[in-house]
C-alpha cells in the first residue's frame, strides 16, 4: 500500500507557551489509485498532514510510510520518497522561476540526471497532461501566461517527476470556474489514464464531491470521518459544526425530504436532476 | 461615486506585443450600492478595480472617483481616501506586530490627532468583530480575522467606498462568511460603497447589481436575478451559476415549470413544493 499514517501526532513549538497540537495521534491508510479528498476548516490540521507524506515535516510521534518504507528511519533516502510523492503547494505558480516554460518543467527531471532525450519526453509528456500545448508554449516566458497557465505549467514541474502519489493543496484556489474546472477534470483524467494516487486538499464542497473517492475530514487535529463523499455529506449538521458544510443541491434534497418529498441522497447536479425528474414524472 | 467613462487600457507585454485589458469601459457606480464585478482570470476586472483608486490612470477615457478625475495628480490622496482598496492576501497588507497598531496606521498617515485615532481604531475593529483580539499579533489570526483587519485599517480612513479585490479567494468557508458579512455589514449600516470583485457566485448574488466582464468589455450589467437566469451567457464568459440555478434551469428543459431566476436553495424549495 502507498501511503499509511499510523499515530502521527505533530506537536508544533512543544514544551513553549506557544505548544499547538496541530495531529492527534491520527491513522489511515490510502490504497494504491485512489483518488482522496481532504477537508476541514483553517487550523484543522490539512496543511501539516500533507507536510507528513513527503518528509518535509517530521511526526513529533507515530510513523509514516511509502510503500512499506517509514521516512525517517536511517535506509530510507528521502530524496527517492519525495520523488514518489510530489507535493503542490498553494499558489505554485510562485515557484516558478525559469526563463521559459520548457526550462521551468524540466528543472526536476535534470536534477535526477536524466539524459535530455528522457528529460524532453517528460517535459513534453507533463506539458500535455495539464493540458496546455508544448510546441507553442515550451519557449515561452512562465512570467507571460496568465494565472491559470502558470498554474498549470508549475504543475507540470511535479508531473515531470512522474510522482506515483500525487498531493494538490488547493490546486483551483484563485481561479474562475472554467479554470478550475479544466484543471480539476485535468487532474482526474491523470488519475485514470495513469493509475497515479491523488491527495486532494480543497474547500469546496461541490468539488469534492464530483471527484473523490474518498473524503478525510479534519478536525481539531483529529480525524471526523473518512468515507465515500456520499456517506459524509450525509452529516451536514456534524460538518457545519466544524466549519465545513455540503454541496448545495445536498442541502436542497434534505429541505426537500424534511418536507415529505421522497428523494434519495443527492451529492450532484445530475443525481438531483435525475431525482427530481423521476418524482415529477410519474 | 465612482464613474468611468470610454476607458481603454493596455499593457505592454515582455515579448513587445500590447495587450488591451480594458476595451471602452462604461461603469456608474451611485453611493451607498453594493456592486459585484464578475469576470474569468484575465478578463479585466483587477485592472478596472485599480482605476478606481488612481493605483492605474487609463490610456483612453476618463475615471471619475466622487467626481475627481483620476488623472489629477492634486486630488491623488483625496481620491484614495475616498476610495480604499483591500487586496487578496491578506499577509500582503499588514504592516505592524499588533492588530490595533495595524488598523492606526493609515489615520496615523493621513495625520489625524492622537484622540481621534484612538477612536477611530477602536471604532472599526469593533465594526469588523475583532475587538478581542486588538491587542493580538495578526500574524498568529486566521486567513478571515487577517483580512477582517486588514478591512477595519481601511474603515480606520473613513473611505466612502471600498474595493475588495477577491478579499475570499484564500479563505475557507467561515472565513468566508465572516468576511462577506463584514461586507454586507459596512453597506448596510455604515452605507458604505462597496465594489467586489469575485469568483464566487454564492457571494455576487448578495449584491444589488453585479457587472460580468469577458476579455476587457463589460457583457452583461444587471440584478442578480437578470444576470443569472442567463445561464448560457454566463457560462460562455468561463463563470459559474450557483448550483440551484443550473439544476432548476435543467430541470425546466426536461419539461418542469420553474422560473429562471432562483438564486437559493429557499427559493427553489419554495418553487418545487408548488409544483407536487
Amino acid at each position: 500500500m502507498p501511503v499509511k499514517v499510523e499515530n502521527l501526532t505533530h506537536v508544533y513549538m512543544k514544551d513553549s507557551v506557544f505548544e499547538h497540537v496541530a495531529i492527534d495521534n491520527i491513522s489511515f491508510e490510502i490504497q494504491d489509485g485512489e483518488f482522496i479528498g481532504i477537508i476541514g476548516h483553517t487550523g484543522s490540521g490539512k496543511s501539516t498532514l500533507i507536510q507528513h507524506l513527503n518528509g518535509l515535516l517530521k511526526p513529533s510521534s507515530g510513523k509514516v510510510f511509502i510503500d512499506g518504507s517509514e521516512l525517517g528511519s536511517k535506509d530510507v533516502q528521502m530524496k527517492k520518497i519525495r520523488q514518489k510523492v510530489g507535493l503542490v503547494f498553494q499558489y505554485p505558480e510562485y515557484q516558478l522561476f525559469e526563463e521559459t516554460v520548457y526550462k521551468d518543467v524540466a528543472f526536476g527531471p535534470r536534477n535526477l540526471g536524466l539524459s535530455e532525450d528522457e528529460v524532453e519526453g517528460r517535459v513534453r509528456k507533463a506539458i500535455e497532461l495539464v493540458g496546455l500545448d508544448f510546441d507553442s508554449i515550451s519557449n515561452v516566458s512562465p512570467f507571460e501566461l496568465s494565472g491559470g497557465q502558470k498554474r498549470r505549467v508549475a504543475i507540470a514541474g511535479v508531473l515531470a517527476m512522474e510522482p506515483k502519489v500525487l498531493i494538490l493543496d488547493e490546486p483551483a484556489a484563485g481561479l474562475d470556474p472554467k479554470g478550475r474546472d479544466e484543471i480539476l477534470r485535468g487532474f482526474k483524467t491523470l488519475h485514470e489514464k495513469q493509475k497515479i494516487t491523488v491527495v486532494l486538499v480543497s474547500h469546496s464542497m461541490e468539488d469534492i464531491a464530483n471527484l473523490v473517492d474518498k473524503v478525510l475530514v479534519m478536525n481539531k487535529g483529529k480525524i471526523a470521518f473518512f468515507d465515500t463523499p456520499r456517506n459524509v455529506f450525509r452529516e451536514a449538521e456534524t460538518l457545519e459544526k466544524i466549519g465545513l458544510g455540503v454541496p448545495q443541491v445536498t442541502y436542497l434534497v434534505k429541505m426537500l425530504r424534511e418536507r415529505g418529498f421522497d428523494l434519495a441522497d443527492c451529492i450532484n447536479i445530475d443525481e438531483a436532476k435525475n431525482e427530481l425528474l423521476k418524482l415529477f414524472k410519474r | 461615486m465612482i464613474k468611468a467613462e470610454n476607458v481603454r487600457f493596455e499593457y505592454s507585454t515582455q515579448s513587445g506585443g500590447i495587450s488591451l485589458a480594458l476595451d471602452d469601459i462604461n461603469i456608474n457606480i451611485s453611493k451607498g450600492e453594493f456592486v459585484a464585478i464578475l469576470g474569468h482570470n484575465g478578463s479585466g476586472k483587477s485592472t478596472l478595480a485599480k482605476h478606481f483608486n488612481a493605483l492605474l490612470l487609463p490610456g483612453v477615457g476618463t475615471v471619475y472617483v466622487k467626481g475627481m478625475d483620476t488623472k489629477d495628480e492634486s486630488l491623488l490622496w483625496n481620491i484614495r481616501q475616498t476610495a480604499g482598496m483591500v487586496f487578496q492576501n491578506p499577509d500582503n497588507q499588514i504592516v505592524a506586530t499588533i492588530v490595533e497598531e495595524d488598523v492606526a496606521f493609515g489615520p496615523e498617515n493621513l495625520g489625524i490627532p492622537p484622540a481621534e485615532i484612538r477612536e477611530r481604531v477602536d471604532n472599526s475593529i469593533k465594526t469588523v468583530d475583532m475587538i478581542e483580539y486588538a491587542k493580538h499579533s495578526p500574524h498568529l489570526l486566521s486567513g478571515g480575522q487577517k483580512q477582517r483587519v486588514a478591512i477595519a485599517g481601511i474603515i480606520a480612513m473613513k473611505p466612502e467606498c471600498i474595493i475588495l479585490d477577491e478579499p475570499t479567494a484564500l479563505l475557507d468557508p467561515i472565513g468566508r462568511r465572516e468576511v462577506l458579512n463584514t461586507i454586507m455589514k459596512l453597506n448596510e449600516e455604515e452605507g458604505i460603497t462597496i465594489v467586489l470583485i469575485t469568483h464566487y457566485m454564492d457571494e455576487a448574488i448578495k449584491a444589488g447589481r453585479i457587472y460580468v466582464m469577458k476579455n476587457g468589455k463589460i457583457i452583461m450589467e444587471g440584478k442578480p436575478k437578470e444576470v443569472f437566469k442567463e445561464v448560457e451567457t454566463v457560462k460562455n464568459a468561463g463563470l459559474d451559476v450557483p448550483q440551484v440555478t443550473e439544476l432548476s434551469h435543467r430541470l425546466s428543459r426536461e419539461g418542469l415549470t420553474l422560473p429562471p431566476d432562483i438564486l437559493t436553495v429557499e427559493e427553489m424549495v419554495v418553487e418545487l413544493c408548488r409544483l407536487k
